[in-house]
């Protein structure tokens, strides 16, 4: 099976190994995978602050450098969800409705591709501590990728998983938000911080990397010794 | 009062907000019992997104044909005894009411909770038409006795604790009890019972209307609406447009939906239907009763993008998930209607020039949208406040600046990849053991509150490239 990589721009820049993890991941279960070098962003920035005209280039961008992609698949459930959101921005759009829509049809989270594609739920990875998973909400709610990534937890060897406490509230990062209300940002991420904290967990995981940059920062603020890793990286421990 | 509260500073109220510990304390606390009742209650129907389906189907039906179901229902009304009067602002519906006081020459109302009474100040207006108004819900009278305003559409005193409210009642009205809720409770029921007894006027709102019979209906746990209904001898009925359902069946669906999703429970304590006045050979019903609907805004809204707000059934269940809400409280909103409805509804009735903020006060992490019992799409239509926000001009220089560059930056690879490749330079003056604590620019605002990873020692793209040639290792 052809798999084409969307790294998307954060792991591209800040995180190569999730990259690499997830990659290879995607060759232990025989997929082909390359990596269209002229993609940048999905655009999300963009969109969810309001700017729908410009991104639309963005956009336009991204569907011509997966053009002839059989599957497109990405670790991370936010950005993912805004490349299959692509088909709801064009759907008048008589040049791109048609594209936009199989575009989104052949996208996928890495979890989502693994256990809806692939029909794998054991990914044979071996990984020994107390983990606990905060479920990202576009992840859950905009894509709707909610057991995938708990079931391929599950059965990773050695794995003690926890559950989270209010797992599924907002981290507080929110794209702009972060920046733009920073003091609302902070305490909600005060809030997610605390309760991976409660779980005395070693290892903080989750499926978005922009969440965890952002409940990671505090942690990291706080002096706490939780490591937080991707989902991909767990995926891919032997 | 009106819908605008508060410092007109969104940044002042989120301090206020933030700075409260026992305000965030009782939201936090409150949030979490609505949470968990509302999460037992829509299990329990077993069947909770049909039903979602349902509530949907009926308000889109309904807003798409409102014009008949408003003239069916205004006919219903007049038939039964009753006066309609359709009031196009806030100053007519005050007016109109101003006018049934002054003509009864009433000289004390009783009133029921209503959100809309508060969006158009309607105690404000009667007060100035020489009459006193008392507020029978228990929060609203609260508010009241404290010159505060709601923090939420449901339970308006939420950011209260019931030490507070017990100041308040010992200094307003001489009470020398505890603080517990039985105690608190009894001593505002005695109280109260004096003004329903001793009130001219009734004043209530409305949660639906149903057209085919002329009925209004009102979803109380403390029987205060029921009261003010039964014992003045005339009845005023404040109703925003929106809040009408075709027939009985529909009203079924909804109510049984706006409590489980409102309050956790299968029906509140008392679900009152009234229809008209006391007609000859009936026993009882008021003399006289007008039904006020006000738009104040509501009808510039159908047939636009925004529709589905009107949908709102006013449940809070949005409110009451929000993590935002949850650190800020209602106040801080700036408007009567808080949390991820009262930052769409409120620039849409209001303008945007005093609530530009709202629709950035949001995460869009969804939680509002799946929360909803009508389906409305809260995150996106906060989206599309930002895009008109953005398309008129109101947005920040700095962001649009910053948002030409990103598409700019996305759109050309060649650029893209030259900054991801010395992205880790670049931050370099602020990096520490790989970590940034004070950043340069818009990151400050991030390392105010967080850390920030320092950019890879290599990309993945570069990596990617060395292994297709043979030379990458992991």
């Amino acid at each position: 099976m052809k798999v084409s990589l969307f790294i998307t721009c954060l792991s591209d820049i800040f995180t190569a190994n999730v990259g690499k993890d997830t990659v290879e991941v995607l060759e232990r279960f025989g997929c082909e995978v390359d990596f269209p070098d002229t993609q940048t962003c999905c655009g999300q920035p963009a969109y969810n602050s309001g700017y729908l005209k410009n991104t639309k280039e963005t956009m336009k961008h991204m569907m011509k450098v997966f053009r002839h992609s059989e599957y497109v698949v990405g670790p991370s459930g936010s950005c993912v969800a805004m490349l299959r959101g692509y088909a709801d921005v064009f759907k008048d759009d008589p040049e791109w409705a048609e594209e936009s829509k199989q575009f989104a049809a052949k996208c996928y989270e890495l979890s989502q591709f693994l256990v809806d594609v692939l029909k794998i739920t054991d990914v044979g990875s071996t990984f020994t501590g107390r983990v606990t998973y905060h479920p990202s909400c576009h992840m859950t709610r905009i894509l709707g990728v909610k057991e995938a990534p708990l079931q391929l937890l599950g059965n990773v060897k050695g794995i003690d998983l926890i559950g989270l406490p209010q797992a599924e509230d907002c981290c507080g990062f929110g794209g702009t938000f972060a920046v733009k209300q920073s003091t609302i940002s902070g305490e909600m991420v005060q809030e997610k911080a605390d309760h991976v904290v409660e779980t005395e967990a070693e290892y903080l995981v989750g499926g978005d990397m922009a969440c965890l940059m952002n409940i990671g920062g505090r942690l990291s603020r706080e002096g706490r010794n939780v490591k937080v890793v991707h989902l991909a990286e767990i995926l891919n421990h032997r | 009062m009106g819908i605008r509260i508060g410092n007109p500073s969104f940044d002042k109220r989120v301090h206020e907000g933030i700075e409260n510990e026992f305000m965030i304390e009782s939201v936090s606390s409150a949030q979490g019992r609505f949470r968990s009742r509302k999460a037992a209650a829509s299990e329990e129907l077993g069947n909770w997104e049909d039903w979602r389906a349902l509530g949907e189907e009926i308000r889109t039906h309904t807003l798409e044909n409102i014009d008949f179901y408003l003239q069916q229902l205004s006919d219903n009304v007049v038939k039964r005894g009753g006066h309609v009067f359709f009031a196009e602002t806030a100053e007519e519906a005050n007016a109109y009411v101003q006018n049934v006081v002054k003509k009864k020459n009433a000289k004390k109302i009783v009133k029921s909770k209503s959100m809309v009474t508060e969006e158009i100040g309607l105690n404000k207006a009667i007060e100035e038409a020489g009459a006193e108004v008392v507020e029978t819900d228990l929060g609203e009278w609260i508010l009241q006795l404290d010159g505060d305003v709601p923090s939420h559409i449901v339970t308006p005193a939420l950011h209260l604790n019931r030490d507070q409210i017990k100041e308040t009642f010992m200094e307003k009205r001489g009470y020398d009890k505890s603080n517990t809720p039985e105690e608190l409770g009894l001593f505002a029921r005695q109280e109260l019972r004096k003004d329903f007894l001793s009130a001219d006027i009734g004043i209530t709102g409305c949660n639906f209307a149903v057209a085919e019979s002329g009925a209004v209906t009102f979803v109380t746990n403390e029987g205060n609406a029921r009261l003010a209904t039964a014992l003045p001898d005339t009845q005023i009925t404040v109703m925003g447009l929106e809040r009408i359902v075709p027939t009985w069946e529909e009203l079924d669906v909804l109510v049984s939906l706006l409590t489980r999703a409102a309050v956790g429970q299968k029906l509140t304590s008392y679900i009152t239907s009234i229809t008209g006045t006391r007609l000859a050979g009936e026993i009882d019903g008021p003399e006289e009763f007008h039904l006020v609907i006000v738009d104040n805004g509501r009808s510039k809204i159908l047939g636009t993008e925004f529709q589905s707000a009107l949908h709102c059934i006013r449940c809070a269940a949005c409110i009451n998930v929000c993590p935002v809400y949850r650190h800020i409280g209602g106040h801080a909103y700036g408007s009567i209607y808080p949390g991820p409805i009262g930052a769409v509804l409120t620039p849409l009735l209001d303008g945007y020039e005093n609530h530009k903020e709202l629709p950035y006060a949001s995460t869009l992490c969804a939680a509002c949208t799946e929360a909803c019992p009508v389906k409305i799409p809260l995150h996106e239509h906060l989206i599309r406040h930002r895009e008109i926000i953005v398309e008129n001009g109101m947005a920040p220089t700095a962001e649009k600046a910053a948002m030409n560059g990103f598409v700019k930056w996305s759109t050309h690879p060649a650029a893209y990849k030259m900054s991801a490749k010395f992205a880790r330079t670049a931050l370099k003056p602020w990096t520490k053991d790989e970590t940034i604590t004070n950043g340069p620019g818009p990151l400050k605002n991030w390392t105010e509150q967080r850390d920030f990873p320092a950019p890879g020692r290599q990309t993945f793209r570069s990596w990617f490239k060395e292994r297709e040639k043979g030379g990458g290792s992991k």
